[in-house]
């Protein structure tokens, strides 16, 4: 089997006259919408708006650690400005990220339908998110919060006086969204497909979004209640996790971790969705071992629930608990060992190009794979006395979260944002974008994971001279980094007006997206389509472009 | 070429400063950079694979040299290959790891005990000799010792990088750390769970000693009473004596020789009457009745602080005999006009002041020390 | 505009007989498709909501367990009598919600707004009776927090009841703090119900629901249900273990 890489002539591509962007106009149209892909774009703005107030927070910080004295800004704000950067990145930037901008505008096309099961839950889910962001934002002008994004008790409940309420109030209306947007996602990949659509046809984007959004459905729901318990202990007081009134604060740590660590997987998952479309689309190759990845989607959400409790090994928690927690958490890596190398294999005989997607997903692969890793190091019970709580911790989450996750989404969108707008963006430029951002990337945060291993802690303010040129050079790389995120803001927009026009397919994938107009109607399809090739049949492709009377316009 | 002088300095001090991992303090050191080490290796042998991996197959089979793809399945030999390899390698460190932990948190028997009562932002070293300390620790070399640490307020966590230990310090409950140092000299402590304003400020200093300067400094910082001492005082104030007096028919159990030994409860179960237990029950009385007692002892929450529990739990500990509460009792007699007027707690009505005194059962005065409790033997100083 | 090289297949709705009915959804294309799927929502929905009960309910066990006897007193304080009139009319409420499904299945409008109205009322019922058990927490001076007072527990009036001592007593307040929580939240849930259902009542009453969709009403029946059930584990735990006999 074999196929032809024969990207289409995009000087000849013109764009549709009628397509989800110009079938109504009007803000009513766009803030009362149905269609998903206009959701999408809503969610896009919002969620890239408060990734730039979180990375100016993060640059703040950086700013701040250059020297080892606490001499930028004041303690209290110090620490209001970590609370919020962790709210603001978790919460508001990087749930909603991939499903809701990228997932919520692909899913319902590639299993062929014409919306998701739920319109207007949808459209409540986004507006949930814009609530949940004006109570933060609310809390953020009214002084801040300062008990950490982990909201510890008993500081959170009973020792600061800072609007932890309205904060908690804006992640738990955030929450609700993440849940209707899981719930939407899981009965449409269920309900929705078209004929054809075996699960097992299904691109491997939908089984990572499938999977992250069973753990969006079951876990939100316990971050929820724990944060009413502490809005409501703040209020009432009655000590539920307050020592001295025969509370526990262990209790609180525990049901807090059960949504949490489940939340890193919610974050990761549909990453992965995105590496796996953009490594087969670019080595023009089916993603080698579909079930493994698949099932490894399934089983990293399965095990995801066991493991909460590494977060508290050092927290006075049994040894024989704390035995039982570090097994399940070297069970849990396995899954995503699976991938990388399913996707390294994807490369083998592959016939690769290196647009910017591609580029993410390599920086990708790299970055998770490390952050992965020192997870393993922390996941082992003795190691992670030393490293716990240090910048250790800091850097292996900066890994996975950004050297990973944002990475991911950022290949996301490059990749289908031909398929969005109708417009390419300018591809050296977000070639430069992509190799700066790795660098910025390694450069900021590997020295942390040296100076962690030193003992530097987490969230200071302040720290030990010994410490400074590990920081300082992480700062660096804030600053380049940084440049690596601004120049998408800059060359994204400009490519909506001056891009090259995109055609259908660009990048010659296979996907049922792909075989629609960029940008789409409001309706995806004017029939629905009948799936009769597997997932990733480049073999399909070729006949098909080889017979297509391509009509555009 | 000619490197800046400024620069030049700005490297050397920092290479000579600081390695890329904390000194060597402690006896545990060695074991966890062993394991650092071990993790780095396969983390890189990991991280070769992948990039040998990708970098290798992107350059051999770019669209240039390979423009036709061939399409591959799958193969469930190299899934199952690349499932079991790292699974068999994570299973060493879940092993490894967890010899190691279970080494940092289970205590030796024979340890020294040193309580560290955390609060923001400050940590508070007590000595079972009475020395007092705030954001230092002085400790012997090739000695072990152990910290039983809480808080009095909100999370906090007390780390030591150059012992490589690390444990929270966590509001209503004892949590212990050990370690054994191994080298003399000045380590930094932390404080690693963010508990507020002042975090990044609630830092100290760990001094390691020879042994002989270790006692040079234990007595000439002693404010002259031990903690056991201290609870004495405590516990004659607060009226415990009343009902804990030692006699057969007193309204407490006895307290001689209760720490570490195997209590019947009320309810029925069978509990080790630690350091833990001791100060659960002076705070919540009712939820651990001994059996064949009523429950009527009053909650000393709010009136005693944990600097005063860790006093009281340090002379139960010592507490071997009757004839130190009998002293207590003699104490508390003496100034009966003061302690009657000054004790706050609400049970210490007088009856207990008319007690006979009753005949020890047998273990004599300054009997030798309970077995595995060590008190630094320093003049001055008393040892039970 | 679209790909002729997709095969496509023509919508379905001319075998069923109804050409494209008012209520079948743009997206969907049969309208077993879309009853289905709101099926699957709802039941997907009731999951979370399972989950969100769930923190409280792991709160309740942990201190039952560490302070049983200042449990088992509070516990005994709550009215038997009105705990099981409600557990009786919020199952009542759940025979009439069936009903109503029932008859907007047999498309039989009278009885679909007889029940939806049997529903509310019951729903008010619950709530009314509701408030007076917490009127008279607020009596006994049984609300956590400053007005909390543990008399009742370390003298109590009932001759079967140990009396406490005043730590435990205390801790009787953790108690009614999981009470509050637990049955606010799940009135807050009646109350979210029975403002949906006024809304259905309405577009019933206008002739919705009776003309074979039924999914609204079918998907509110698992709703109103799964509320019913909330309260029948926690009117057990809340009120029934450990208790006296006939208090």
């Amino acid at each position: 089997m074999s196929t032809i890489v024969a990207l289409p002539d995009q000087e000849t591509a013109r764009l549709p006259k009628l397509s989800y962007l110009n079938s109504e106009y009007g803000l009513k149209s766009w803030l009362l919408t149905g269609d998903h892909k206009r959701i999408a774009m809503l969610y896009l703005i919002s969620i890239t708006f408060f990734f730039f107030i979180g990375g100016a927070f993060a640059g703040l910080i950086r700013l701040e650690l250059l020297t080892p004295l606490p001499d930028l800004v004041a303690s209290d704000t110090y620490n209001k400005l970590f609370t919020m950067h962790g709210v603001i990145m978790i919460f508001l930037f990087l749930v909603p990220s991939v499903p809701a901008t990228v997932g919520n505008f692909v899913i319902p096309i590639m299993v062929g339908a014409k919306d998701l099961a739920f319109p207007k839950i949808n459209l409540l889910s986004w507006y949930l998110y814009i609530a949940g962001a004006c109570f933060l934002v609310f809390a953020l002008l009214n002084g801040g919060v300062d008990t950490g994004w982990t909201f510890t008790t008993p500081l959170s409940t009973h020792y600061v006086n800072t609007h932890v309420i309205t904060a908690a109030m804006g992640v738990f209306i955030a929450g609700f969204s993440s849940i209707f947007t899981g719930l939407n996602f899981i009965v449409t990949i269920h309900r929705m497909r078209c004929p054809g659509m075996t699960w097992f046809r299904l691109p491997l984007f939908c089984w990572s979004n499938y999977a992250a959004s069973i753990l969006m459905v079951l876990g939100t729901p316990v971050l929820a209640i724990t944060l009413v318990l502490v809005m409501l202990e703040r209020t009432v007081g009655i000590g539920v996790f307050d020592p001295t009134k025969g509370g526990d604060p262990l209790l609180f740590q525990h049901l807090f971790w059960f949504y949490s660590h489940p939340a890193v997987y919610i974050m990761i998952l549909p990453g992965m969705g995105v590496i796996s479309e953009v490594i087969s689309t670019f080595s023009r190759k089916r993603v080698f071992g579909y079930t493994a990845v698949a099932f490894s989607s399934v089983a990293i959400a399965v095990f995801g629930f066991f493991v909460w409790a590494h977060h508290m090994f050092i927290m006075g928690v049994s040894n024989y608990s704390a035995l039982v927690f570090s097994l399940l958490t070297m069970l849990v890596a396995v899954p995503s060992a699976i991938k990388i190398f399913n996707w390294a294999a994807t490369l083998y005989k592959g016939s690769i190009t290196f647009e910017t997607p591609m580029l993410y997903a390599f920086g990708f692969m790299g970055l998770f794979t490390i952050g992965g890793l020192t997870g393993v190091f922390l996941g082992s019970l003795g190691m992670d006395i030393h490293l716990t709580e240090t910048y250790f911790i800091v850097a292996h989450f900066h890994f996975v979260m950004v050297g990973g996750m944002l990475m991911a989404y950022l290949a996301g969108v490059h990749f289908w944002w031909p398929k969005m707008t109708g417009r390419m963006y300018p591809e050296s430029m977000s070639q430069l974008s992509a190799v700066t951002t790795f660098i910025g990337f390694i450069l900021t945060f590997f020295p942390q994971f040296i100076v962690g291993y030193l003992g530097m802690p987490r969230r200071y303010h302040a720290y030990p001279p010994e410490f400074q040129v590990l920081n300082v050079l992480s700062t660096a790389g804030a600053t380049v980094l940084g440049i690596g995120y601004l120049l998408p803001m800059l060359y994204m927009p400009w490519s909506l007006k001056y891009g090259k026009i995109a055609g259908d397919n660009p990048w010659q994938a296979t996907g049922l997206e792909w075989q629609i107009q960029s940008p789409p109607l409001t309706e995806n399809f004017i029939d629905i389509p009948v799936m009769d090739h597997e997932a990733y049949d480049y073999d399909w492709l070729e006949h098909k472009t080889a017979h297509e009377v391509t009509t555009v316009g | 070429m000619h490197i800046s002088p400024v620069l030049w300095q700005f490297l050397v001090r920092w290479l000579t400063n600081s390695a890329l991992f904390p000194p060597e303090a402690s006896a545990i050191s060695p074991y966890m950079d062993a394991f650092y080490f071990f993790l780095i290796a396969i983390s890189a042998v990991g991280m070769i694979a992948v990039i040998i991996l990708v970098f290798g197959f992107s350059i051999m089979y770019r669209k240039e040299k390979n423009p036709v793809a061939t399409q591959i399945e799958g193969s469930t030999l190299l899934e199952a290959t690349w499932t079991i390899i790292p699974l068999a390698l994570f299973m060493i460190c879940f092993v490894w790891g967890a010899l190691l932990y279970f080494r940092i948190y289970d205590p030796p028997t024979n340890a020294m005990n040193i309580y560290i009562v955390g609060k923001q932002w400050m940590w508070k070293a007590e000595h079972p000799g009475g020395q007092h300390e705030i954001d230092s620790l002085h400790i012997p070399i090739n000695r072990q010792v152990q910290l039983t640490m809480i808080s009095q307020d909100v999370f906090h966590s007390f780390s030591i990088p150059a012992f490589r230990v690390k444990r929270e310090v966590i509001p209503g409950r004892y949590s212990t750390v050990w370690f054994e140092a191994t080298a003399t000299g000045t380590y930094h402590l932390f404080c690693t769970q963010y508990c507020g304003t002042d975090h990044s400020a609630m830092i100290g200093e760990i001094v390691a000693m020879t042994p002989e300067d270790y006692q040079k400094w234990a007595s000439g910082s002693t404010s002259g009473a031990s903690l056991a001492q201290n609870g004495e005082r405590l516990f004659a104030s607060l009226g415990c004596n009343s009902c804990h007096s030692g006699a057969a028919s007193a309204r407490g159990p006895n307290l001689a020789q209760v720490y570490g030994s195997q209590l019947q409860l009320a309810d029925g179960s069978t509990v080790t009457a630690n350091d833990a237990f001791l100060r659960e029950t002076i705070l919540n009385p009712s939820t651990r009745v001994t059996a064949g007692y009523a429950p009527i002892m009053p909650t000393y929450q709010g009136q005693v602080s944990e600097e005063g529990l860790i006093d009281l739990v340090e002379y139960i500990k010592n507490l071997n005999s009757n004839y130190r509460i009998q002293q207590t009792l003699t104490t508390s007699q003496i100034a009966s006009g003061q302690a009657g007027a000054s004790s706050s707690s609400p049970g210490s009505s007088s009856p207990a002041m008319n007690y006979r005194p009753q005949q020890t059962l047998g273990a004599g005065q300054g009997g030798p020390a309970k077995a595995g409790k060590t008190a630094p033997s320093v003049p001055g100083t008393v040892n039970q | 505009m679209d790909s002729h090289a997709i095969a496509t297949e023509h919508g379905e709705q001319e075998l069923h007989g109804e050409a494209h009915p008012a209520h079948l959804r743009h997206h969907f294309v049969t309208v077993d498709q879309q009853r289905e799927t709101a099926s699957f929502g709802m039941w997907l929905f009731l999951l979370t909501e399972i989950m969100f009960f769930g923190g409280l309910f792991m709160a309740y066990l942990l201190y039952r367990n560490w302070y049983y006897d200042a449990f088992v007193a509070s516990s005994n304080t709550l009215g038997i009598g009105l705990g099981t009139t409600n557990t009786a009319v919020l199952i009542l409420s759940s025979f009439t919600m069936a009903m109503g499904v029932y008859s907007a299945e047999i498309r039989n409008r009278k009885g679909l707004l007889i029940s939806l109205s049997c529903t509310i009322l019951l729903g008010l019922v619950f709530l009314g009776i509701k408030s007076v058990e917490y009127h008279e927490k607020y009596v006994e001076h049984h609300i956590p927090g400053a007005s909390f007072s543990i008399e009742d527990f370390v003298h109590p009036t009932d001759k079967r009841d140990v009396p406490l001592a005043p730590d435990m007593a205390q801790h009787a307040q953790l108690f009614f703090f999981l009470y509050f929580a637990m049955t606010g939240m799940h009135a807050l849930h009646m109350i979210i119900g029975i403002s949906i259902l006024f809304v259905l009542l309405y577009q019933a009453w206008h002739g919705a629901y009776v003309n074979g969709h039924t999914s609204t009403i079918d998907n509110f029946g698992l709703y109103w249900h799964f509320v019913d059930i909330v309260w029948i584990f926690l009117f057990p735990l809340l009120y029934l273990i450990s208790r006296h006999p006939l208090h």
